[in-house]
Protein backbone atom coordinates (compact mmCIF):
# COMPACT_ATOMS: atom_id res chain seq x y z
CA UNK A 1 0.00 0.00 0.00
CA UNK A 2 1.55 3.59 -0.71
CA UNK A 3 2.31 5.55 1.83
CA UNK A 4 -0.15 8.21 1.22
CA UNK A 5 -3.00 5.90 0.75
CA UNK A 6 -2.01 3.92 4.12
CA UNK A 7 -1.76 7.42 5.67
CA UNK A 8 -5.63 8.67 4.78
CA UNK A 9 -6.71 4.64 6.05
CA UNK A 10 -4.93 5.39 9.29
CA UNK A 11 -6.78 8.88 9.25
CA UNK A 12 -10.06 7.58 9.16
CA UNK A 13 -9.65 4.55 11.59
CA UNK A 14 -8.60 7.11 14.11
CA UNK A 15 -11.56 9.71 12.58
CA UNK A 16 -13.64 7.01 13.40
CA UNK A 17 -12.45 6.25 16.86
CA UNK A 18 -12.20 9.35 17.97
CA UNK A 19 -16.18 10.73 17.04
CA UNK A 20 -17.47 7.65 18.38
CA UNK A 21 -15.88 6.97 21.54
CA UNK A 22 -16.07 10.51 23.17
CA UNK A 23 -20.34 10.46 23.28
CA UNK A 24 -20.36 7.18 24.30
CA UNK A 25 -18.00 8.20 26.92
CA UNK A 26 -19.81 11.30 28.01
CA UNK A 27 -23.47 9.12 27.77
CA UNK A 28 -22.20 6.42 30.40
CA UNK A 29 -20.36 9.40 32.97
CA UNK A 30 -24.11 11.57 32.51
CA UNK A 31 -26.05 8.42 33.51
CA UNK A 32 -23.31 7.25 36.21
CA UNK A 33 -23.49 11.48 37.75
CA UNK A 34 -27.08 12.29 37.54
CA UNK A 35 -28.36 14.08 40.75
CA UNK A 36 -25.24 12.28 42.44
CA UNK A 37 -24.29 14.96 45.74
CA UNK A 38 -21.03 16.09 45.05
CA UNK A 39 -20.23 17.96 48.29
CA UNK A 40 -16.48 16.90 49.11
CA UNK A 41 -13.54 15.61 47.17
CA UNK A 42 -14.40 11.87 48.65
CA UNK A 43 -17.53 12.45 46.68
CA UNK A 44 -15.84 12.63 43.50
CA UNK A 45 -13.46 9.48 43.71
CA UNK A 46 -16.49 7.36 45.14
CA UNK A 47 -17.75 8.64 41.64
CA UNK A 48 -14.81 7.37 39.36
CA UNK A 49 -15.62 4.12 41.05
CA UNK A 50 -19.31 3.97 40.33
CA UNK A 51 -19.54 1.48 37.29
CA UNK A 52 -21.06 4.25 34.89
CA UNK A 53 -18.92 6.45 35.57
CA UNK A 54 -15.56 3.88 35.09
CA UNK A 55 -17.32 2.84 31.67
CA UNK A 56 -17.44 6.26 30.82
CA UNK A 57 -14.14 7.53 32.08
CA UNK A 58 -12.26 4.19 29.89
CA UNK A 59 -14.21 5.26 26.96
CA UNK A 60 -13.30 8.95 27.37
CA UNK A 61 -9.24 7.68 27.76
CA UNK A 62 -9.63 5.49 24.13
CA UNK A 63 -10.50 8.98 23.12
CA UNK A 64 -8.06 10.82 24.06
CA UNK A 65 -4.74 8.49 23.06
CA UNK A 66 -6.41 7.93 19.64
CA UNK A 67 -6.92 11.98 19.52
CA UNK A 68 -3.48 12.08 20.55
CA UNK A 69 -1.94 9.56 18.07
CA UNK A 70 -4.51 11.35 15.28
CA UNK A 71 -2.68 15.26 16.33
CA UNK A 72 0.79 13.67 16.06
CA UNK A 73 0.28 13.62 12.33
CA UNK A 74 -2.91 15.62 11.01
CA UNK A 75 -3.58 19.87 12.14
CA UNK A 76 -5.47 20.72 15.24
CA UNK A 77 -7.56 22.73 12.91
CA UNK A 78 -8.75 19.86 10.92
CA UNK A 79 -9.21 17.56 13.99
CA UNK A 80 -11.09 19.56 15.78
CA UNK A 81 -14.16 20.56 13.71
CA UNK A 82 -14.57 16.87 12.37
CA UNK A 83 -14.67 15.92 16.08
CA UNK A 84 -17.70 18.11 16.07
CA UNK A 85 -20.35 15.42 14.77
CA UNK A 86 -19.23 13.50 18.37
CA UNK A 87 -21.33 16.58 19.92
CA UNK A 88 -24.54 15.95 17.57
CA UNK A 89 -24.12 12.19 18.34
CA UNK A 90 -24.19 13.62 21.70
CA UNK A 91 -27.10 15.72 21.88
CA UNK A 92 -29.16 12.36 20.11
CA UNK A 93 -28.14 10.13 22.42
CA UNK A 94 -29.49 12.77 26.00
CA UNK A 95 -32.72 13.44 23.59
CA UNK A 96 -33.25 9.55 22.91
CA UNK A 97 -31.53 7.80 25.85
CA UNK A 98 -31.85 10.50 28.63
CA UNK A 99 -34.93 11.69 27.39
CA UNK A 100 -34.18 15.84 27.81
CA UNK A 101 -36.03 18.34 25.90
CA UNK A 102 -34.10 19.58 23.09
CA UNK A 103 -35.89 22.84 21.02
CA UNK A 104 -36.05 23.68 17.29
CA UNK A 105 -32.83 26.27 17.95
CA UNK A 106 -30.63 23.33 19.20
CA UNK A 107 -31.69 20.99 16.26
CA UNK A 108 -30.85 23.77 14.03
CA UNK A 109 -27.74 24.27 15.70
CA UNK A 110 -26.96 20.50 14.83
CA UNK A 111 -27.22 21.35 11.35
CA UNK A 112 -25.31 24.18 11.31
CA UNK A 113 -22.77 22.20 12.52
CA UNK A 114 -23.06 19.40 10.39
CA UNK A 115 -22.95 21.67 7.09
CA UNK A 116 -19.33 23.54 8.84
CA UNK A 117 -17.83 19.88 9.91
CA UNK A 118 -18.49 19.28 6.09
CA UNK A 119 -16.78 22.28 4.81
CA UNK A 120 -13.90 21.54 6.78
CA UNK A 121 -13.75 18.03 5.77
CA UNK A 122 -13.12 18.95 2.05
CA UNK A 123 -9.42 19.90 2.82
CA UNK A 124 -6.67 18.17 3.27
CA UNK A 125 -5.43 16.63 6.62
CA UNK A 126 -1.94 18.74 7.06
CA UNK A 127 -2.25 21.95 6.23
CA UNK A 128 1.09 23.55 7.87
CA UNK A 129 3.91 23.58 5.46
CA UNK A 130 7.20 22.15 6.51
CA UNK A 131 9.35 25.35 6.72
CA UNK A 132 6.96 26.65 9.33
CA UNK A 133 6.84 24.14 11.38
CA UNK A 134 8.99 24.58 14.47
CA UNK A 135 12.08 22.65 14.47
CA UNK A 136 14.08 20.64 17.04
CA UNK A 137 16.19 23.45 17.67
CA UNK A 138 14.41 26.26 17.65
CA UNK A 139 12.05 24.10 20.41
CA UNK A 140 15.04 23.36 22.38
CA UNK A 141 16.66 27.04 22.26
CA UNK B 1 -28.13 24.14 39.45
CA UNK B 2 -28.12 28.20 38.87
CA UNK B 3 -27.39 29.45 35.79
CA UNK B 4 -24.58 31.75 37.10
CA UNK B 5 -22.89 28.35 38.58
CA UNK B 6 -23.30 26.62 35.47
CA UNK B 7 -21.86 29.08 33.33
CA UNK B 8 -18.88 29.71 36.05
CA UNK B 9 -18.39 25.93 35.21
CA UNK B 10 -18.79 26.32 31.06
CA UNK B 11 -16.03 29.05 31.18
CA UNK B 12 -13.69 26.27 33.33
CA UNK B 13 -13.78 23.81 31.17
CA UNK B 14 -13.72 25.72 28.14
CA UNK B 15 -10.63 27.39 29.39
CA UNK B 16 -9.01 23.82 30.41
CA UNK B 17 -9.90 22.52 27.18
CA UNK B 18 -8.24 25.24 24.83
CA UNK B 19 -4.86 25.28 26.68
CA UNK B 20 -4.65 21.57 26.89
CA UNK B 21 -5.36 20.84 23.29
CA UNK B 22 -2.91 24.34 22.18
CA UNK B 23 -0.08 22.25 24.36
CA UNK B 24 -0.85 18.83 23.51
CA UNK B 25 -0.67 19.27 19.60
CA UNK B 26 2.26 21.48 20.64
CA UNK B 27 3.90 18.89 21.81
CA UNK B 28 2.78 15.76 19.56
CA UNK B 29 4.05 17.73 16.76
CA UNK B 30 6.99 18.20 18.23
CA UNK B 31 7.45 14.32 18.80
CA UNK B 32 6.49 13.82 15.10
CA UNK B 33 4.27 11.27 13.91
CA UNK B 34 3.93 8.15 15.53
CA UNK B 35 4.44 4.47 13.62
CA UNK B 36 2.47 1.96 15.47
CA UNK B 37 5.03 -0.93 13.21
CA UNK B 38 8.51 0.94 14.12
CA UNK B 39 8.43 0.71 17.79
CA UNK B 40 7.06 -0.61 20.60
CA UNK B 41 3.54 1.19 21.95
CA UNK B 42 5.22 0.79 25.50
CA UNK B 43 8.50 3.19 24.46
CA UNK B 44 6.43 5.80 23.13
CA UNK B 45 4.19 5.74 25.70
CA UNK B 46 7.58 6.03 28.22
CA UNK B 47 8.80 8.91 25.55
CA UNK B 48 5.64 11.14 26.12
CA UNK B 49 5.08 10.45 29.65
CA UNK B 50 8.55 12.72 30.06
CA UNK B 51 7.45 15.79 28.04
CA UNK B 52 6.64 19.29 30.53
CA UNK B 53 4.27 20.56 27.91
CA UNK B 54 2.24 16.97 27.82
CA UNK B 55 1.89 16.89 31.43
CA UNK B 56 0.77 20.46 31.67
CA UNK B 57 -1.72 19.68 28.96
CA UNK B 58 -2.97 16.30 31.43
CA UNK B 59 -3.25 19.01 34.21
CA UNK B 60 -5.22 21.36 32.53
CA UNK B 61 -8.05 18.68 30.77
CA UNK B 62 -8.31 17.03 34.65
CA UNK B 63 -9.71 20.21 35.83
CA UNK B 64 -11.49 20.54 32.47
CA UNK B 65 -12.94 17.48 33.45
CA UNK B 66 -13.71 17.22 36.78
CA UNK B 67 -15.52 20.82 36.39
CA UNK B 68 -17.45 18.54 33.54
CA UNK B 69 -18.19 15.73 35.98
CA UNK B 70 -19.71 18.87 38.37
CA UNK B 71 -21.96 20.20 35.45
CA UNK B 72 -23.49 16.94 34.31
CA UNK B 73 -24.39 16.14 37.63
CA UNK B 74 -27.05 18.91 37.81
CA UNK B 75 -27.45 20.54 33.88
CA UNK B 76 -28.52 18.11 30.74
CA UNK B 77 -25.79 16.87 28.76
CA UNK B 78 -27.25 18.78 25.36
CA UNK B 79 -26.52 21.56 27.44
CA UNK B 80 -23.21 20.79 28.77
CA UNK B 81 -21.03 19.30 25.49
CA UNK B 82 -22.61 22.21 23.07
CA UNK B 83 -21.69 24.76 25.62
CA UNK B 84 -18.06 23.45 26.49
CA UNK B 85 -18.03 23.25 22.45
CA UNK B 86 -17.54 27.19 22.47
CA UNK B 87 -13.60 26.12 22.76
CA UNK B 88 -13.72 25.80 19.17
CA UNK B 89 -13.49 29.39 18.36
CA UNK B 90 -10.81 29.76 20.79
CA UNK B 91 -8.78 26.56 19.40
CA UNK B 92 -8.85 27.83 16.12
CA UNK B 93 -7.78 30.98 16.69
CA UNK B 94 -4.72 29.93 18.90
CA UNK B 95 -3.81 27.19 15.82
CA UNK B 96 -3.33 29.80 13.73
CA UNK B 97 -1.30 32.22 16.37
CA UNK B 98 0.45 29.72 18.52
CA UNK B 99 0.23 26.39 16.46
CA UNK B 100 1.43 28.47 13.55
CA UNK B 101 -0.96 26.02 11.10
CA UNK B 102 -2.46 27.77 8.00
CA UNK B 103 -5.89 28.08 8.49
CA UNK B 104 -7.78 29.30 5.13
CA UNK B 105 -10.80 30.20 4.86
CA UNK B 106 -13.04 26.98 3.86
CA UNK B 107 -11.59 26.45 7.38
CA UNK B 108 -12.67 29.71 9.22
CA UNK B 109 -15.90 29.31 7.37
CA UNK B 110 -16.75 25.77 8.50
CA UNK B 111 -15.21 26.55 11.97
CA UNK B 112 -17.53 29.91 12.49
CA UNK B 113 -20.43 27.20 10.99
CA UNK B 114 -19.86 25.20 13.86
CA UNK B 115 -19.64 28.14 16.45
CA UNK B 116 -23.15 29.47 15.17
CA UNK B 117 -24.47 25.82 15.49
CA UNK B 118 -23.27 25.66 18.61
CA UNK B 119 -24.21 29.11 19.92
CA UNK B 120 -27.93 27.93 18.63
CA UNK B 121 -27.48 24.60 19.98
CA UNK B 122 -26.97 26.32 23.59
CA UNK B 123 -30.44 28.33 23.38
Amino acid sequence: MPADERLRWKTRLFLALVIISQPLGNLSLTVGMKHRELASPGDYLTAIFSPYVAVGIVLLIVWLLSRMALLSWADLSYVLPLTAVGYIITAAMGRLVLNEQISVSRWSGTLLIVAGTALVGMTESRTTPEESRPSIEEVRS
Amino acid sequence: MPAAQAWLLVALIVAGTVAGDTLQSFEMKRHGEIRFRSRGLGRVAANLAMKKYLILAIVCMAISFFAFMTLVSQADLSFAVPASAASFVFETILARLVLRERVDAKRWMGAALVAGGVALLAL
